[in-house]
């Protein structure tokens, strides 16, 4: 029986493409092939996010356990989808698909009792703990936007204007026709 | 013309461009209305303060929008008007040869994923409804020339789609035949103007302007107040009393700023470094109370309506008796400026060739418009050696600059801010140039977006700007974004917060009056945020 891990090194660009490709199913046809093709990082910032973000994730899943690394690349690609036009569960559900892909990739070597089950399960219960992680930083980020919002204008504007009692409201009623000199 | 930027692909070059729009699907689809990505509708009070056509109360989530019995005529009428006056809507009409070139420029495609935002779609939801009515090839073939009907969906997916377009111009830099979606843009919300839908951030902000001159409708005496209230704050941080004169007749100069410089956070740092520049060069001007806003939302709304909002500048330089106009640390207001002010409400021949009463320095650039930008004027002071600077009082900021979309693409302004912004801080770094200069990247909040109901449409809009200030601030220790553009400095501090903590936004008038030695100054403590400055080494100028 081969090591997990090995297999694992071995099958790598394949997960790789199809966890990659996997994400970007989740955006209309037009704009994966975009997320796809754009290599400039400035150009395509949600490309470049989730590729290099996968790439490191698959790097820490198999080899590192920098616990503030993958929270680093999950927040890259997550910050993005949670504002993007995803529900919560479509926003992470890229986490959990890796789970389905590694199996689909090492397929035969499952079946062929090639690859350990054990290791396999330490891998998915690794898997599940990035999903989770995922859940929080999503959780994060809409708590920061509602944070922004209502706290946006109360500090950008009202501060200055209640020190001087600046505002006047527009009249309700209809404006005296003689205001209106340009109008059609 | 030489400027045309590098990556913009000669016509030989487009057939090799593999990336292409839809051709057929997308018409089919009814627009959604989604939640943190559309703008409110306007209040009827504003509406009829203007005058505007279909005045109601009305929810753009609610399926019906009120519309006036004959509104498809109106739209084609409108329609049909426009293509005869302006040429320029006719020929971005027919020469689009969806290349694919402009596909993916537009930060709205490329942090939303959303094939709709993609500029050359955008163009054509109008395009179709054009070929549909206005082309023979779309009367015969339908469908098949990319050509349909206008409906009350096609209305409302215009409305959606044209609300989320800040007008910046960036896919126009791509386009090889210079189609410019931004201008696009404007005509389908000046046609949507004609059935009464209108949007509340602009339309409530230009009854106020009509009103008072300024966005919030502040009145002279508020000015007036909010003026002074600046000046004791700098003679706090300075030890210096400024003058402020506000509608003082037979000032050599007109000053004119956006008015979130003396109400909003962080502009009001701006505004103390005008009053100090101002004062320490001596400077013949004044302020007025009517002309108190550089910004003009009638850009978002309708030609009628720059007209009308723009008319103040001329009139009150022409009341108060002025030699010619300064204008501030105002983004969307020197488009208008720069292609509208003159044709629409000039030529002001009762003003004269901009001169800097300080070097004798003619302004070239604004000897038909009589319009100075305040970064050419400060430049020209800096270059000449008017101002003395201790640029090691912005040494705890570690700067980069972003070049707002209509001082940039509109304007062409991109030396003089560099060259204020270096003369005035030690530390400065430049984003990726594919973001800067005339390819920038939209604050994503410009053109009436920059509404709370639009949140997420912004955060999306912004990613790619944001995701440049990222790189910066990783790499260089970036800590404060500046800009000249009032907008920028009302959105980007958001945008900031969510992707990039910890990077602050500025004016580059509020690093020239840290840095700029005042005659007279008591020795500085803090900067104009009151922030303390590490003055230790703080030198005596005195
Ligand atoms: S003008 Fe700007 S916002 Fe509008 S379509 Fe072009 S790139 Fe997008
Ligand atoms: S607008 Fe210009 S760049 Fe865009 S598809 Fe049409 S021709 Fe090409």
């Amino acid at each position: 029986m081969m090591k997990l891990h090995d297999l694992l090194l071995q099958k790598r660009p394949a997960i790789l493409e199809k966890w990659f490709q996997a994400a970007l199913e989740t955006y209309p046809a037009d704009t994966s092939r975009f997320l796809r093709r754009e290599k400039d990082r400035f150009a395509n910032p949600v490309g470049h996010a989730i590729s290099y973000g996968m790439e490191g994730l698959l790097d820490q899943l198999f080899d590192g356990n920098d616990s503030a690394k993958v929270s680093s690349l999950l927040d890259d690609i997550v910050r993005i989808r949670a504002v993007q036009d995803f529900s919560p569960s479509q926003a992470i559900g890229f986490i959990f698909t890796l789970k389905r892909i590694i199996r689909d990739v090492l397929q035969s070597e499952i079946r062929s009792g090639n690859a350990s089950a054990e290791e396999l399960f330490a891998l998915e219960a690794r898997i599940d703990s990035m999903a989770l992680a995922s859940f929080d930083i999503y959780m994060g980020c809409r708590e920061t936007i509602y944070e922004l919002k209502a706290t946006q204008v109360k500090n950008a504007t009202l501060k200055l204007l209640e020190r001087t009692n600046l505002l006047t409201e527009m009249p309700e009623h209809e404006p005296d026709s003689n205001d209106d000199s340009d109008g059609k | 013309m030489s400027d045309i930027p590098e990556g913009t692909p000669k016509p030989e070059q487009l057939a090799q461009i593999r990336y292409k729009p839809p051709r057929r699907g997308w018409m089919d689809k009814p627009v959604e209305l989604k939640k943190g990505t559309y703008c409110y509708s306007a209040r009827s009070k504003f509406m009829e303060y203007l005058n505007l056509p279909n005045a109601r109360e009305w929810n753009p989530t609610e399926g019906d929008w009120k519309l006036p019995a004959d509104w498809k005529q109106t739209i084609l009428d409108g329609m049909r008007e426009r293509l005869t006056r302006f040429r320029s809507f006719r020929l971005f009409m027919d020469i689009c040869v969806r290349c694919g070139a402009c596909a993916d420029k537009c930060h709205f495609f490329i942090g939303s994923g959303d094939p709709k935002n993609m500029p050359v779609l955008r163009a054509e939801l109008l395009r179709s409804v054009y070929r549909n009515d206005f082309t023979a090839a779309g009367k015969i073939l339908g469908r098949i020339a990319g050509a349909r009907e206008l409906t009350v969906d096609v209305l409302k997916e215009w409305y959606y789609y044209f609300y989320q377009c800040t007008e910046c111009r960036r896919c126009s830099v791509y386009c090889p035949y210079g189609i410019d979606t931004a201008e696009i843009t404007m005509l389908g919300r000046e046609l949507l103007n004609l059935v009464g839908l209108n949007i509340g951030w602009t339309i409530e902000p230009c009854a106020n302007c009509f009103r008072t001159g300024n966005h919030l409708g502040v009145q002279p005496h508020g000015f007036k107040d909010s003026i002074d209230f600046a000046v004791d704050e700098l003679e706090e941080i300075t030890g210096v009393r400024v003058e402020a004169p506000i509608n003082k007749k037979g000032a050599e100069i007109l000053f004119i700023a956006p008015s979130a410089d003396y109400f909003a956070s962080p502009h009001y740092y701006t505004l103390l470094g005008y009053l100090a520049l101002f004062h320490e060069i001596g400077l013949d001007y004044t302020w007025s109370t009517y002309a108190s806003e550089g910004g003009n939302f009638g850009l978002f709304t309708s030609h009628e309506m720059i007209k009308r909002l723009n008319a103040k500048m001329y009139a009150e330089a022409k009341r108060l008796g002025v030699k010619w106009i300064l204008g501030g640390e105002c983004g969307h207001m020197w488009r208008v400026v720069h292609q509208y002010m003159d044709t629409m409400n000039g030529p002001a021949d009762f003003l004269e060739q901009p001169v800097s009463p300080v070097t004798g320095t003619r302004f070239e650039n604004a000897k038909s418009t009589k319009m100075v930008h305040i970064t050419e004027f400060t430049s020209d002071l800096i270059k000449n050696n008017k101002l003395k600077l201790d640029p090691s009082r912005n040494d705890h900021w570690r700067t980069t600059f972003h070049d707002s979309c209509n001082p940039a693409r509109a304007l062409g302004l991109f030396e003089e801010p560099r060259y204020v912004i270096k003369s005035v801080c030690n530390n400065f770094f430049e984003m990726p140039p594919n973001t800067i200069r005339e390819h920038t990247f939209c604050c994503g909040s410009g053109a009436g977006l920059g509404n709370d109901e639009n949140f997420e449409m912004r955060m999306r809009g912004g990613l790619p700007r944001a995701n440049a200030v990222k790189y910066v601030n990783e790499k260089h220790d970036v800590n404060i974004l500046l800009c000249i553009c009032a907008i920028d400095k009302a959105t980007l501090p958001v945008l900031m917060q969510y992707w990039v903590p910890g990077v602050e936004v500025g004016g580059i008038h509020e690093m020239v009056a840290n840095a700029l030695v005042m005659k007279g100054e008591t020795k500085r403590e803090t900067d104009m945020r009151g922030q303390p400055l590490n003055n230790a080494e703080e030198k005596e100028h005195v």
